[in-house]
């Protein structure tokens, strides 16, 4: 039977278990909306393409499937450039579909035109430009594989109006064979074996978690592995809800402003085992001066992280799955090494108690003004275990990596690669669409919240009760305090004294919003929120001129952290 | 340091496009590059010849093995291999100097494929160090213009790559 092209493409996407997709229309994409209406799959509206593609990877981080998000081409397209950025920084699973001028125009600098394929390329895992209707039911099979397979990330499809409208007979293929792409699960026994030894050695193990470990749902088998040789574990933003906080081998994140404990026992460990992980510029410090007495493990599904910025003694590709399975099943048949293993680390870990003890995470509390540490504390302390948190990025980005104990994976989402403002809120929104049922809550400052305020209209229309918290300090936060500790406290242009009213805002949009200016405030304003039906943003005025610490300075090395300023 | 790598590519589209971008995209070097169909028609071999230390050319590899349309890398650094690359020239062959000019062409066993009055131009087909040679040779007469392929490679030995 014959199908058009923008037919094929639906059916592909209900093949491929897509039942939500976020977009925006426009010209060459007007026929995929026009059969979009005879098909089961939800659409969500947004109010800016760039929106569209934060949802849609919002989505995607918290349900662990594709995210699919639509845009028109030309301008449509352009603006999905810094989300498919941000998913391509955090490896993010999804498939974007770009709308693109009839092929015989292409290369004319036709009305609506763009060079999404030359300009994507850097930015996405993979990217087509599909010319022929034939080729595209197998094209997007395999975009939907290269998404989700080996180390994730986002593809974009550009699909010229054209194609659309041609017909051709559908047959969506059974199986996907790319002889370009063929990742590595299952890690190398013997390398396995190496690592076991190295492991039952270490005296001063501490295991470094990141991304991988979220994006492969590996918390259980991260959790046994730990809890079975006893090792420390620190985790990254990315690999934060893999590991509890509260856990008492936990070492809470590490880092330019990681915890004291973290940086140190890095500093000082013997064996560092990288879990799903690179070796940001965020997370090392000074290379030079990085874990300067451990033996490196690197286990990774991407051989090229391995080795890119820091040597590595020991490398393991292959799925965390996998590999953290292999590793446990070979040490429990180590028992007896295992015990003494167990009991020549104790120095370590109670040398690690008193680091805690020494420096532990904290802030100077006021009666008088509102600390924004102590509201992100009291959101955790009212909120659901399994409630989602999505950040924007500054300050308040890293309090909520500081305070907030996520107990549950897939419970934080944040920009950790690109670091885009105005990705918390269309994250938000995407994990809400993926998660009715869900609190969730977008932790914002007042900069980044104007980034994609428009998506209120979002919320209220598809009647996501996202909850939005905005720590107002009427600056922007984190490049201030750079411009206080190294720039003399010289304010350029991050002083956004306008005082915004976000009551009436949220208001306009038919939403409800709340004010605390207070301490005493804080609870009752976050108690209501939460019981608010419906979208609800709780401004919070908080102390100006706080900081994030510790902090590790740039070029500097992670034992050369500022305590206090 | 400098590596001499071949890729096989899939013959796509925007490929060349892609492995160009990962070079610059990403700091590395390309001295020369040459780029033309297999024995499979749907396969492109790339000769690329780039700089750089041992940790850059890892570095270099896997990121090109990371791209969905690379089939295979070669690295020919610790391997025996043939190479030849093909240069044009042409050169400034007054009264004078015409003889000395057939004479290095002869030796090089080079070709002279154009004639004019003042010029000849000469057709080089060997190993990147002879082509070298033959053009400091030549130089002292007057270059006036040059073009140069970039090396191919292959390895030695009886095993040939073939896509199954």
């Amino acid at each position: 039977m014959k199908k058009t092209g923008s037919e094929i493409l639906l059916e592909c996407l209900v093949k491929e278990g897509v039942d939500t997709i976020f977009g925006y229309p426009g010209g060459t994409v007007i026929n995929i909306y026009n059969d979009l209406m005879n098909y089961p799959i939800k659409h969500v509206l947004t109010r800016h393409e760039q929106a569209a593609v934060h949802a849609a990877d919002g989505y995607a981080r918290v349900s662990g499937k594709v995210g699919v998000a639509i845009a028109t081409s030309g301008p449509g397209a352009t603006n999905t450039i810094t989300g498919i950025a941000t998913a391509y920084m955090d490896s993010i699973p999804m498939v974007i579909i770009t709308g693109q001028v009839p092929t015989p125009l292409i290369g004319n600098d036709a009305f609506q035109e763009a060079d999404i394929m030359g300009i994507t390329r850097p930015i996405t895992k993979h990217n087509y430009l599909v010319k022929d209707v034939k080729d595209l039911a197998r094209i997007i099979k395999q975009a939907f594989y290269i998404a989700r397979t080996g180390r994730p990330g986002p593809v974009v499809v550009d699909l010229p109006k054209d194609v659309q409208i041609a017909s051709t007979k559908f047959e969506y293929p059974e199986t996907v064979d790319i002889r370009g792409y063929k990742p590595n699960y299952t890690g190398n026994p013997r390398q396995i074996e190496k690592a076991v030894k190295m492991l039952l050695a270490a005296k001063k193990p501490v295991l470094y978690v990141g991304g991988g470990a979220t994006l492969s749902d590996t918390s259980e088998e991260l959790g046994k592995l730990a809890e079975m040789i006893q090792a420390p574990v620190t985790t990254t933003l990315m690999g934060m809800a893999c590991f509890p906080k509260r856990h008492p081998l936990s070492l809470g994140m590490l880092g330019m402003h990681g915890t004291y404990y973290a940086n140190m026992a890095v500093t000082n460990s013997d064996l560092l085992v990288a879990i799903g992980a690179r070796f940001d510029d965020r997370v090392t410090g000074k290379i030079a001066t990085f874990a300067p007495h451990a033996k490196i493990i690197h286990i990774d599904i991407d051989p090229t992280s391995i080795k890119k910025n820091v040597r590595v003694d020991l490398p393991i590709v292959g799925d965390l799955k996998n590999v953290l399975a292999q590793l446990t099943e070979k040490l429990s048949q180590c028992t007896l090494e295992i015990s003494e293993t167990v009991a020549s680390s104790e120095p370590w870990r109670e040398q690690i108690l008193e680091w805690k003890a020494q420096h532990p995470m904290a802030y100077k509390p006021s009666k008088t003004v509102i600390k924004p540490q102590y509201v992100i504390e009291k959101v955790r302390e009212l909120t659901n275990e399994d409630a989602i948190v999505t950040t924007e990025v500054g300050q308040h980005q890293m309090w909520t990596a500081q305070f907030f104990d996520f107990t549950k994976p897939r419970t934080f989402v944040t920009s950790g690669g690109l670091g885009t403002m105005g990705f918390g809120l269309p994250s938000a929104l995407g994990a809400q669409a993926a998660f009715p049922e869900r609190q969730v809550i977008d932790i914002s400052g007042d900069g980044s919240f104007q980034m994609n305020s428009q998506e209120l209209a979002t919320l209220v229309q598809y009647r996501l009760p996202v909850k939005i918290v905005i720590l107002n300090n009427n600056f922007l936060g984190m490049v201030r305090q750079w411009q206080q500790l190294f720039f003399d406290k010289r304010y350029s242009q991050t002083c956004m004294e306008l005082p915004i009213d976000f009551i009436k805002l949220a208001e306009a949009y038919g939403a409800t919003g709340l004010r605390a200016t207070k301490p005493e405030e804080v609870e009752e304003v976050i108690r209501k929120g939460l019981e608010t039906p419906g979208p609800v943003i709780m401004e919070f005025k908080v102390a100006r001129e706080e900081n994030v610490l510790p902090m590790v300075p740039a070029g500097a090395g992670l034992n050369e952290m500022v305590l206090a300023s | 340091m400098k590596h001499t790598i071949s890729v096989l590519v899939e013959n796509e589209f925007g490929v060349l496009s892609r492995v160009v971008g990962l070079f610059s995209g990403r700091g590395f070097n390309i001295e020369s590059l040459t780029v033309a169909p297999t024995l499979e028609s749907s396969i492109s071999r790339m000769t690329i010849v780039t700089r750089g230390d041992d940790q850059i050319l890892e570095q270099i590899t896997k990121q090109l093995n990371k791209l969905i349309d690379v089939i295979k890398v070669i690295d020919f650094t610790d391997e025996e291999f043939v190479e030849r690359e093909l240069a044009l020239v042409k050169v400034t062959a007054e009264d004078n100097t015409r003889a000395e000019v057939l004479r290095i062409v002869d030796i090089f066993r080079a070709n002279v494929v154009d004639v004019t009055p003042r010029t000849y131009t000469i057709e080089i087909t060997g190993a990147p160090k002879k082509i070298d040679a033959i053009l400091e040779l030549l130089r002292p007469m007057g270059l006036k213009e040059l073009v140069r392929s970039g090396p191919v490679v292959l390895g030695r030995g009886p095993k040939g790559w073939k896509s199954t």
